[in-house]
């Protein structure tokens, strides 16, 4: 009986996992627009309910009701795989994404002890967990392109097979440091080894603060989600959509949604590798539940990706591989070398 | 589909442009060989950043331009056609859809080519407001190509500053002539209406604040890396080649050639004020955008000094025949209403003969040939528009560039479609 009790608070918890995450991901489009607008003199969406606040969800339904079309000469079977390829590992990233610590047992009669946890599991290869659904998620958008029979949607996919290969090299790295200074691969273990200020946050810990590897990783980042000024595979200007050029309704709604989660996605994990994830920066201001800072540092990085996009332009192909590989890789590397070397120091 | 290259072909030349042609190896015989061929990508006429319906067939290796191909006439609505069968003042309205981003410098190459058909000097307020007018149209224009240059590009947010100062311009104009594109405010014979107070006011009000706002979007570009790189080496063309491809405007100024219509055939005040030509060297995207930045502070310059200088009187001829009589008079005086009448139905009657006449537009020279044969409406109306002559060197601008850079060029010509089919 407690092995199906707990079976239920797990299921329990990844619904709210994912319910949380939908929303999140329906009010950051809400959200881009809005602070997109203010930084560009206008209003934002304002005409669905207050201040547009029910937007999102006009959208959605919108998108719910489209027609959807699938191109003649298209492949069927991969043309409908691919949004929900593209979505499905962008939403079982967050299976490791812990919020909170600590645990919480309940002795129920008849079923046993329950025990509730602030994640849904912690996967003791958790960073590894996360890089390699984010590599799968990159099959959506690439089969998507190959799919759709449009020379559009090639290009776009071709350019997003050769970006996410790049950058997700310097993304993988940029941890390095910190795994050789946590010592751990789960997340929950890396964050819990950050408590008690800032200055043991491993953005700005000794022997070798990880300051050059957070900006590294958000710039891979910013690469990984297809957004400005990497957003190449997308590039309107240039390849009317992109991969999703022939995508509609809701299949197209599903690389959206897979856009936002995967924004999420990777400032949880740079909030908790490099940001102390749950922790206060001060002890003193311990008594604010853990969860506020989780969010308010996941929200401080998605608003640098919104501030990124209203301010730079976009890349050219070959300047985006150039800068992968000739200036992003050797700064990841000479970050774990040096990082090695001060742990090793360190520990010594 | 294109195919992947494979050890079958191999390396054989390489042409100006480092495009490698893939030719296959005679000794490895014909089935060995696989067919390589370029990708062919048609863009537009229905496309985001084509400026309209622009349509151009590029022959692709990989993300490489081999060859491009515009296609032209997506917007064709006979205008030169048309002014065959319209009398001289009803052509005006005409001109207003050629370039309809600054729609009055259209109104204003035409008016003058008729004038100088005529043989009427306009009196000096209105050259003086012509002048006011087509620099103001001069920066609208370069505020509307800064604004989705930046955005074809990836700048989104220049684009919606450009077109908060743009607005406040449209704004005037619609103050001015009671029209927000298509103004149709230049006459034969003058302007339709003459500057009030409140907008001499406002005008100043803008030219204050205006030098602000150009440090403004240069913050978001001038400094950017990634605007430098994308700008900088892209769509080159040398000075002899912009001269043989009859480039003109900005991107002929772009490759360091000194050639403006206001300063080689000074015409309304140009002559009274002082300003300078920008030139470029590299004759690159990023020179065309630096040139038309200075422009459109050369502009504002121009703007401020005719403010300075504006002389009394009216703002248009009053001479019959040509111009209408004022509607004041024609309410109360017989032979005025008789000469309404007559202009109405019989419109303007210039002598027998040819004339071409070029005025220096935000995109280049734009020149009215006319061929008159003394009659109400012209014989033939031929329009030399600067976006038509440009594209001809498209091809010539975009080989060995990538597919992004299609978008900058595009952009960096200004190029608008009413004008270039017309």
């Amino acid at each position: 009986m407690e092995a199906i009790g707990q079976l239920v608070v797990i299921l329990g918890t990844i619904g709210v996992v994912m319910v949380t995450v939908l929303l999140h991901v329906a009010y950051l489009t809400y959200l881009e627009r809005k602070v997109l607008g203010w930084m560009q003199d206008r209003m934002g969406p304002m005409e669905v309910g207050y201040h547009g606040l029910l937007q999102p969800l006009a959208d959605g339904l919108k998108l719910f009701m489209k027609e959807d079309i699938i191109p003649s000469g298209a492949n069927k079977i991969i043309f409908s795989l691919a949004p929900i390829l593209s979505l499905i590992p962008a939403l079982i990233g967050f299976a490791v994404v812990p919020w909170g610590d600590g645990q919480l047992t309940i002795p129920l009669p008849w079923i046993g002890d329950v025990t509730f946890r602030p994640f849904v599991t912690d996967l003791n290869i958790g960073i590894l967990y996360v890089l390699a659904l984010s590599s799968v998620g990159a099959y959506g958008v690439l089969l998507g392109g190959w799919a759709s029979n449009s020379k559009y949607s090639l290009l776009g996919g071709l350019r997003s097979a050769a970006q996410v290969i790049s950058y997700e090299l310097a993304l993988g790295m940029s941890l390095v440091g910190v795994l050789l200074m946590a010592g751990s691969l789960s997340l929950v273990k890396i964050a819990q080894a950050q408590a008690g200020g800032f200055w043991h946050w491993y953005a700005f810990a000794l022997p070798f603060p990880q300051i050059v590897a957070l900006v590294l990783y958000g710039i891979a980042a910013v690469a990984e989600t297809n957004r400005l000024p990497f957003d190449l595979p997308e590039a309107e200007s240039e390849l009317v959509a992109g991969f999703f050029t022939e995508y509609s309704g809701m299949r197209f709604a599903f690389f959206f949604l897979a856009e936002y989660a995967n924004m999420i996605l990777v400032s949880c994990i740079a909030t908790i590798v490099f940001l102390g994830g749950w922790h206060a920066p001060f002890p003193f201001l311990d008594f604010v539940p853990g969860i506020i800072w989780f969010l308010l540092k996941v929200y401080v990085f998605l608003f640098g990706f919104f501030w990124i996009r209203a301010t730079l332009p976009r890349l050219r192909y070959d300047q985006l591989m150039t800068f992968g590989w000739k200036v992003m890789i050797p700064l990841v590397l000479a970050n774990i070398v040096i990082t090695s070397i001060a742990q090793y120091f360190w520990m010594n | 589909m294109n195919h992947v290259p494979t050890p079958t072909t191999k390396r054989s030349s390489t042409d100006e442009f480092g495009v490698i042609e893939h030719v296959p190896d005679a000794n490895d015989g014909d089935a060995a060989v696989l067919r390589t061929e370029e990708l062919l990508l048609n863009m537009g006429p229905q496309h985001p950043s084509t400026h309209g319906v622009l349509r151009v067939v590029l022959d692709l290796e990989g993300e490489r331009i081999l060859k491009a191909t515009p296609h032209l006439g997506y917007l064709h609505r006979g205008t030169e056609k048309l002014a065959e069968g319209k009398t001289y003042q009803q052509i005006v309205t005409l001109t207003d859809r050629l370039d309809y981003v600054c729609a009055m410098t259209n109104n204003f190459a035409y008016v003058r080519a008729v004038e100088k058909l005529l043989g009427v000097q306009v009196p000096p307020r209105a050259e003086y407001v012509r002048t006011i007018v087509a620099e103001l149209q001069r920066i609208s224009g370069h505020l509307f190509w800064l604004g989705t240059q930046a955005l074809d590009i990836g700048a989104m947010t220049v684009f919606f500053y450009t077109f908060r100062e743009r607005e406040i311009l449209i704004e005037l104009f619609e103050k001015l002539c009671g029209a927000r594109l298509t103004y149709s405010y230049y006459k034969v014979g003058g302007v339709s209406d003459d500057l009030t107070p409140d907008i001499i006011a406002a005008l100043r009000a803008f030219l204050k604040a205006f030098p602000d706002k150009i440090i403004e979007y240069n913050t978001l570009l001038e400094t950017n890396r990634i605007w430098l790189a994308r700008t900088k080496g892209v769509a080159v063309i040398s000075a002899e080649d912009a001269v043989s491809y009859s480039l003109t405007g900005p991107t002929l100024r772009g490759s360091g050639v000194n050639y403006d219509v206001r300063k080689a055939e000074p015409y309304a005040a140009y002559a009274d004020v002082e300003w300078d030509v920008p030139l470029g060297k590299n004759g690159d995207t990023y020179d065309r955008y630096y040139i038309r930045l200075e422009e459109i502070r050369q502009s504002a310059r121009i703007v401020s000094q005719c403010l300075d200088k504006l002389p009394e009187g009216p703002v248009s001829i009053d001479v019959p025949g040509i111009t209408f009589p004022a509607k004041e008079r024609v309410m109360v005086d017989m032979e005025s209403l008789i000469h309404h009448f007559k202009m109405a139905c019989e419109g303007i009657r210039p002598p027998k003969g040819e004339i071409y006449c070029a005025t220096e537009a935000p995109k280049g020279e734009l020149g009215f040939y006319i061929n008159s044969d003394g009659g109400n409406h012209p014989y033939r109306l031929k329009i030399r528009s600067p976006s038509f002559v440009h594209l001809g060197a498209f091809d010539h601008m975009a080989r060995g560039y990538l597919i992004a850079d299609i978008v900058t060029i595009f952009g960096t010509y200004d190029v608008v479609m009413g004008e270039c089919d017309r």
